[in-house]
């Protein structure tokens, strides 16, 4: 009996194909999916593609234009600004995606409680979430980095703490018309516990909205990175991220003699950036067919 | 089964489950929805006891509040269990669960009673583990033996619910209910979401099934010949309120309150010659937040006396166990 139940194919895989059939024919997003896994790739296994460190200072050649060595040229000290771009996309790209996860991930807890159970606990959340909301969040994430300091940790927990409110009011919403399903009510009939009904039962049916909106937001993180970054107050400038590198680029000097500090480092954070967006809403067209 | 020696399973008295109305800021409740309203009956061991009554008049919460899946606001409910009865309402925690092994439900909605997400599999045994099988194959054989109750083959376990007809869907919602070895099955509108022929189907499998396992119905249905078919008593229900309780064929033959008349002339006949001597109710079912005075169905009765404004009428016997809830018999006399 086991045997026979392990042979037969299941439906869903029917549906999984169908659904990455739809995605593969959709060119913008297939494009999009293809830089971001390229950059990934070159940013995670930087050495292979570069032998400069992104540390080396190289008084020789400050400021020196694209050329054979540097291919993008270097900074002001002298580092190549290449490998600085792959270096530093390791920390960016980090940032992006942990910052989006760990916002998810509060919003998703927090939306199921809320929808969930309703009631008090939740118009006391919904408010806690306006209140992040309507806060100018530029300024809040300064408050936050002159109370905790500048840091890459602190970056994170910034963002993960300012990042969590779209998911929540998704995930909130959803519960609350998904907890009235009768399969709910089956489970609650079984008697079943509220935390395995919650997470176990309603959240899944919630999930592709959500893995869309994360998407969505790792490339809104990465671009707060680089703007925070590039104002000083993002990540520290001992560590080389994308922002960082633009930071360099705050003069008119800068900008109007030396265009490789800050016209590559921009382009490839508006590649990695559109990429993941394209890649988004390509996902969003197969996951979720209801926000078209 | 005679009915000297018939085992009342579970005894409800004076249930009331109302909703409240909030209004406002502070959210202050400013009324109720009298869904149940003081209701009291008596369910056999054995039986199917049949619920009817047009939609909103509290069916559905009387059996959700049976099966603690809503809080009453106060009432009691006893069930029987190892030869004693025990007050159901005040159960929590353990109690409550091992509750839930006795009895079980049918919902109405077979389209939504399935997680489209989780496979028949999963979904066949996360009850299983929840009431403590913890050996994988015992919960298989558990599985294939309430599948083969309804007649759906084992291999179609690993089939998602969308790959499933409304019927088929029904049939897997009664065989999860039954894995736990209920003794009561309350049943919401089981059929009403189907297809008239694949009721049938259904229906008669849930009679074939009751007499294998000596299961108790609590059969809740606004459709009247469904109810026929499928009750050995019946209750009939209007605005939360219990007015008219008989054998099923003593009601169909003889009905006494207003309403069940004006109920039962509704039933299409399927015959061209015959004459229609229908009993059309005049206005709206009053809204369950502002009952009428008395009799909550004075407005609506061709019978409507003085007394029916003021007091609300009780559940009366006549002496062989046909009850009703109205002023026009009294002490058992029968007049009209």
């Amino acid at each position: 009996m086991e045997l026979t139940l392990k042979e037969k194919r299941s439906a869903s895989s029917s549906l999984m194909k169908k659904n990455i059939r739809k995605f593969l024919n959709n060119r913008l997003a297939m494009i999009g999916l293809i830089f971001m896994l390229i950059l990934l790739f070159m940013c995670v296994f930087a050495p292979l593609f570069t032998s400069y460190d992104a540390e080396t200072v190289d008084f020789t050649a400050m400021r020196a234009a694209p050329s054979r060595e540097h291919i993008f040229g270097t900074d002001r000290l002298g580092r190549d600004i290449f490998a600085r771009i792959l270096y530093g996309g390791r920390v960016s790209i980090l940032v992006g995606v942990v910052g989006a996860f760990s916002g998810s991930l509060i919003g998703m807890v927090l939306g199921s409680i809320a929808g969930y159970f309703g009631g008090k606990i939740d118009a006391l959340l919904v408010r806690i979430s306006e209140l992040f909301q309507t806060f100018p969040q530029m300024v809040l994430i300064l408050i936050m980095v002159a109370v905790l300091g500048q840091g890459l940790e602190n970056l994170l927990i910034i963002f993960s703490l300012t990042g969590w409110m779209t998911t929540f009011r998704m995930v909130r919403n959803e519960f609350l018309s998904l907890k009235e399903e009768t399969y709910v009510k089956v489970c609650e009939a079984f008697g079943m516990s509220k935390m395995s009904i919650m997470f176990g039962q309603i959240l899944p049916n919630v999930m592709s909205p959500v893995i869309v909106a994360t998407t969505v937001n790792v490339a809104g993180f990465i671009l707060q990175e680089a703007s925070l970054s590039f104002l000083g107050v993002g990540v520290p400038t001992t560590i080389p991220t994308w922002g960082n590198i633009l930071n360099a680029a705050k003069s008119i000097d800068v900008v109007t003699n030396y265009w490789w500090l800050w016209l590559i480092p921009g382009l490839v954070i508006t590649i990695f950036v559109l990429a993941v967006n394209f890649f988004g809403d390509g996902l969003r067209d197969v996951l979720d067919p209801k926000q078209q | 089964m005679t009915k000297e020696n018939r085992e009342v399973i579970f005894q409800v008295r004076n249930l009331k489950t109302w909703f409240p109305i909030k209004k406002g800021m502070m959210k202050k409740t400013v009324g109720y929805v009298k869904a149940v309203d003081d209701v009291s009956l008596d369910i056999y061991r054995g039986e199917t006891l049949g619920i009817v009554g047009e939609s909103g008049c509290g069916k559905s919460t009387l059996g959700k509040t049976i099966m603690m899946l809503e809080r009453p606001t106060s009432g009691e409910v006893h069930y029987l269990n190892q030869g004693e009865y025990k007050d159901i309402t005040k159960f929590t925690g353990k109690e409550l669960l091992a509750f839930r092994k006795e009895v079980q439900m049918v919902f109405q909605d077979p389209y939504s009673a399935l997680n489209p997400l989780k496979k028949i599999y999963e979904a066949f045994e996360e009850p299983l583990k929840v009431h403590g099988v913890t050996d994988k194959k015992e919960r298989e054989k558990i599985m294939y033996r309430v599948l083969e109750l309804v007649n759906i083959q084992p291999d179609y376990l690993l089939r998602y619910p969308h790959e499933f007809s409304g019927g088929q869907r029904q049939r897997l919602c009664i065989a999860r209910a039954l894995e736990v070895n209920p003794q009561v099955l309350i049943c919401d509108e089981p059929v009403s979401a189907l297809d008239v022929s694949i009721q049938a189907q259904v229906l008669n499998l849930m009679k074939k099934i009751q007499r294998q396992m000596n299961l108790t119905y609590l059969f809740i249905a606004h459709d009247l010949s469904v109810v026929k078919y499928m009750s050995d008593r019946i209750v009939v229900m209007y605005l939360g309120k219990v007015v008219e309780v008989a054998d099923s064929k003593e009601l169909y033959k003889n009905p006494m309150h207003p309403y069940t008349r004006a109920l039962l002339s509704a039933i299409p006949v399927p015959d061209i010659h015959y004459k229609k001597n229908r009993q059309v109710l005049e206005g709206e079912v009053p809204s369950p937040i502002n009952k009428p005075s008395g009799c909550a169905f004075h407005n609506r009765c061709p019978h409507c006396m003085g007394i029916c404004k003021e007091a609300d009428p009780a559940l009366q016997d006549d002496g062989k166990g046909h009850f009703v809830a109205c002023h026009l018999y009294k002490e058992g006399k029968a007049d009209e």
